[in-house]
């Protein structure tokens, strides 16, 4: 997986193979690296820093939201340092119209990487997908 | 040793703290205040058993037939409003209760009454129902199976299980289908140190928010002062919700 440096034994071992195998297939076709499909991972808003390095972040949201969300809570601690929410606004996604993309669209900054990876995020369910103030308005009552 | 310098260097600390928030809050003379002490906690320190949050609501003081708490708990949780009054959630109900001998009724807010013994917590099979080191019982919903049996537990019938999709819901009340969801004593306010939506919204001032562990707060002067009661006191459940003229 791009991103991924970290792949061990049998795993990282299969996913070579794969690999290799993969590149013989598309070779027949005379095919270039720039047929390999890659997520469109689209850009942080400009000029924000994010909480963490961009490689430690692919690897390891998860952790840092899984953990943030029990913090949150069950022990009512409100830091932003690694908040979903936090993540959402720096990295929104705006539409042609200027309104931020939610979590139905391929082009979601969360998605637009789970669906490459086939990981499905669970978040979403419940947590809106829609940065802060663009969200929570028209369901009321 | 080293532990007694911690703790005298945390009663410093917190001394200069207490100091800050004096001047914050607007010091007209030793002990007097304009505005009480800021409560809210700083971000990083978790809720703690120093405080018990607790309600106080003066059901003589509630007028018949407003419903703005309700309206304005419904906006600040951003609950959905399908037309379905069956399976539409409700965090605050206004309960009219009616005395059968003299015919007088009157109308009260009944939300979750934050019980110091939750029977919702005991009866939860996957600790998803947990009350907060202060006092506030929450549904944890990643934890949260569905299985109502907090529902069937709680004698105030305070909890809702969320039966449709949710779409638009507010960053800071996650809320989807197939869980459990109940008053959260708008835990995100009070971890600001705000009042509750519904407290904030209350046109006659019936409902009082505050620390009832702090003696000096408005809602333990007032419970000492004037007659309250529990809803259902007899149960055992001791909660953070006081009623006057019940």
């Amino acid at each position: 997986m791009p991103g991924t440096p970290y792949t061990r034994g049998l795993r990282g071992l299969l996913a070579a193979l794969a690999v290799t195998v993969l590149a013989l297939v598309a070779g027949a076709g005379a095919a270039t690296a720039a047929d390999v499909p890659f997520p469109m991972v689209p850009k942080a808003a400009a000029g924000t820093q994010c909480v963490e390095e961009p490689g430690f972040m692919r690897t390891n949201h998860m952790k840092l939201l899984t953990h943030q969300r029990d913090d949150t809570v069950r022990r009512g601690i409100r830091t932003t340092q690694h908040s979903l929410q936090g993540c959402i606004d720096c990295h929104a996604v705006n539409d042609a119209a200027g309104k931020a993309v939610s979590h139905e669209s391929s082009e979601h900054f969360c998605v637009a990487c789970h669906e490459y990876a086939a990981v499905q995020p669970d978040c979403f369910q419940c947590h809106t997908s829609l940065p802060s103030g663009q969200s929570g308005g028209q369901a009321a009552r | 040793m080293s532990d007694d310098r911690t703790n005298s260097e945390t009663t410093r600390r917190d001394l200069l703290k207490v100091g800050a928030a004096a001047v914050a809050a607007g010091t007209l003379a030793p002990g007097i205040t304009l505005i009480a002490p800021a409560q809210a906690r700083a971000p990083h320190e978790a809720a703690s058993p120093k405080q018990r949050w607790g309600l106080l609501i003066d059901a003589t003081k509630c007028v018949e037939g407003c419903t703005k708490c309700v309206t304005a708990c419904n906006e600040e949780m951003g609950l959905p409003d399908h037309d379905r009054a069956a399976t539409d959630p409700q965090y605050i109900r206004i309960v009219t209760v009616r005395d059968p001998e003299t015919s007088h009724s009157k109308q009260l807010p009944v939300m979750c009454q934050h019980c110091e013994n939750p029977p919702c917590v005991d009866v939860c099979p996957t600790t998803a129902s947990f009350k907060r080191a202060d006092g506030i019982v929450l549904v944890d919903r990643h934890r949260c199976i569905g299985c109502r049996y907090c529902m069937m537990a709680c004698p105030y019938k305070a909890r809702s299980f969320a039966h449709e999709v949710s779409t638009d819901q507010k960053p800071h009340n996650p809320r989807g289908k197939g869980c459990v969801e109940s008053c959260t004593l708008c835990a995100h306010r009070v971890d600001a140190g705000r009042d509750p939506a519904c407290v904030e919204i209350c046109p006659t001032g019936a409902m009082l928010f505050g620390d009832l562990n702090d003696p000096d707060s408005a809602i333990s002067r007032k419970v000492k002062e004037v007659s309250t009661a529990t809803i259902r006191g007899d149960l055992g459940t001791k909660p953070g919700v006081r009623y006057v003229g019940l």
